[in-house]
């Protein structure tokens, strides 16, 4: 365990000190979003009414930008090997990365995100709504994006094909993320929505971890 | 049925048992679809509502059924790669992946080229279409990845691990898209009762797509394993004749 927490440790570190990774995600978030009223028109009751699907697209392209680093640095110099014949299992060297990603990336979105809101007239009562389930939401994005990442480690035009296995896996996550924050549903609706969005997110904290280990083990082979 | 897989380990017994079956399951096949197309086009009534666009169902629907049973082949394949290393599982999942991906665009196509007559659009963001819009994708990724890895024994493992995940989320995109769609509007009732006289054509029609996919997948199946004995075969020769050249050195 304390090697775990140690591998999250230097992750965490390296991506901070790095400082460009993280930068360049909410970067792109905000650029994306800024878009949206550009090609929709400044209709404010629209943006309005679209801000959390938005949000929730932008956040998904946001952090799949990012995915490839979760291990094609430790790949390229070698890191990975070692971590891959050190003691700690290989499940849980993807954990760790997995969350060090959600912590560097997922978090940072989170939090971005209603500010970002501003810019799409997002209704206020809809704020700590927004901040809880995107909290609550992305560390499904970077354990299934994890996944993607250890699948694709070795291919030319990653990014590309990354792409176009992760988003549709992201679908569960999109529609119970939007239908919470845009929820005229009521309490009771935006309640289901919410813990439906966190036993996804549980799920794929158990099985992530274990698929992409499983695909970097036949990379290592 | 374990024995049955295991004598089927061997090529060589596969394709033995595959070109004594091919003929008979073509065959089938092809008097199968032709009685189908038939009752579906000559010998069924046209429907009180929906008038002859009713004769796109008994293409669609066994496009849509195969859409899914192919999966659930591939994700069977899979898991029998990974965990009995069966060395026909991979050529059976990779022989599927296309086959899939087209009964499942054809599923897509019909459908919406019913929708228009029907729904006056050729496109509803219904929850059945767009669980079936994100197999597609699924399909596609199963593709790409595997023509983006140039080891093939990496990429059919690979491969397969993908194809399982999407057996784990795909029953959660079903229910995600489900329950989503029924926030905005309430969903097509496919599942009226069927008239007898349309559920003949329809039940043929569906086993005559049924074995249309497996004859195209085995034959798709021994495609793939002559393909493999013929790069071993030119690997051999070209180290054959490093060998002779090595010699003729010295």
């Amino acid at each position: 365990m304390k090697s775990f927490w140690a591998l999250l440790h230097r992750d965490v570190t390296l991506a901070i000190r790095e400082g460009g990774a993280i930068g360049t995600a909410l970067g792109f978030f905000l650029v994306v979003v800024s878009l949206m009223p550009l090609g929709l028109g400044p209709d404010l009751n629209l943006l309005s009414r679209i801000a959390a699907g938005i949000l929730w697209i932008a956040l998904l392209l946001a952090a799949l930008l990012s995915l490839n680093r979760i291990f094609e640095a430790d790949h390229e110099d070698g890191t990975l090997d070692v971590l891959a014949t050190g003691p700690l299992p290989l499940e849980l060297v993807t954990a760790a990365k997995s969350l060090a990603h959600w912590v560097t990336t997922g978090i940072p979105l989170a939090i971005m995100a209603p500010v970002l809101g501003i810019l799409l007239n997002l209704d206020l009562a809809a704020y700590p709504i927004l901040v809880a389930t995107t909290l609550v939401g992305t560390p499904a994005v970077s354990f299934l994006g994890a996944i993607g990442a250890a699948l694709t480690m070795k291919t030319r035009r990653g990014g590309l094909l990354l792409a176009l296995i992760v988003l549709p896996l992201y679908v569960p996550t999109l529609i119970f993320g939007i239908s919470a924050v845009s929820a005229g549903a009521g309490p009771t609706g935006l309640a289901a929505s919410f813990l439906i969005l966190a036993a996804i997110s549980l799920v794929t904290i158990v099985l992530g971890p274990l698929a992409a280990a499983a695909a970097l083990k036949v990379h290592l082979q | 049925m374990q024995t049955l897989t295991q004598r089927l380990a061997n090529p060589t017994r596969f394709m033995e048992l595959s070109a004594r079956l091919l003929p008979w399951i073509s065959a089938g096949a092809v008097v199968l679809l032709a009685y189908g197309l038939y009752l579906a086009f000559f010998a069924s009534p046209a429907d009180y509502q929906q008038g002859e666009t009713v004769r796109i169902m008994y293409i669609h629907v066994p496009c849509a059924w195969l859409s899914m049973m192919v999966y659930a082949l591939i994700a069977l394949s899979s898991f029998g790669l990974l965990v009995f290393r069966h060395p026909l599982a991979d050529v059976s999942a990779k022989a599927a992946a296309p086959l899939g991906a087209a009964f499942t665009f054809l599923a897509l196509l019909t459908g919406s080229l019913w929708g228009k007559p029907m729904w006056g659009t050729y496109w509803v963001w219904d929850a059945r279409l767009t669980s079936v819009l994100i197999l597609f994708f699924l399909y596609l990724g199963l593709i790409a990845l595997r023509s983006a890895l140039e080891d093939e024994s990496a990429a059919s493992k690979l491969t397969a691990i993908l194809a399982l995940v999407g057996v784990t989320i795909l029953p959660i995109i079903k229910f995600s898209v489900d329950w989503w769609n029924t926030l905005h509007q309430p969903s097509t009732d496919f599942t009226s009762t069927v008239d007898p006289s349309m559920r003949l054509p329809l039940l043929v029609m569906a086993i005559a797509f049924t074995l249309l996919f497996f004859a195209m997948h085995l034959k798709a199946m021994r495609n793939e394993i002559l393909r493999r004995r013929v790069k071993a075969l030119r690997t051999q020769a070209v180290a054959g004749r490093d060998r002779l050249a090595a010699h003729g050195a010295e």
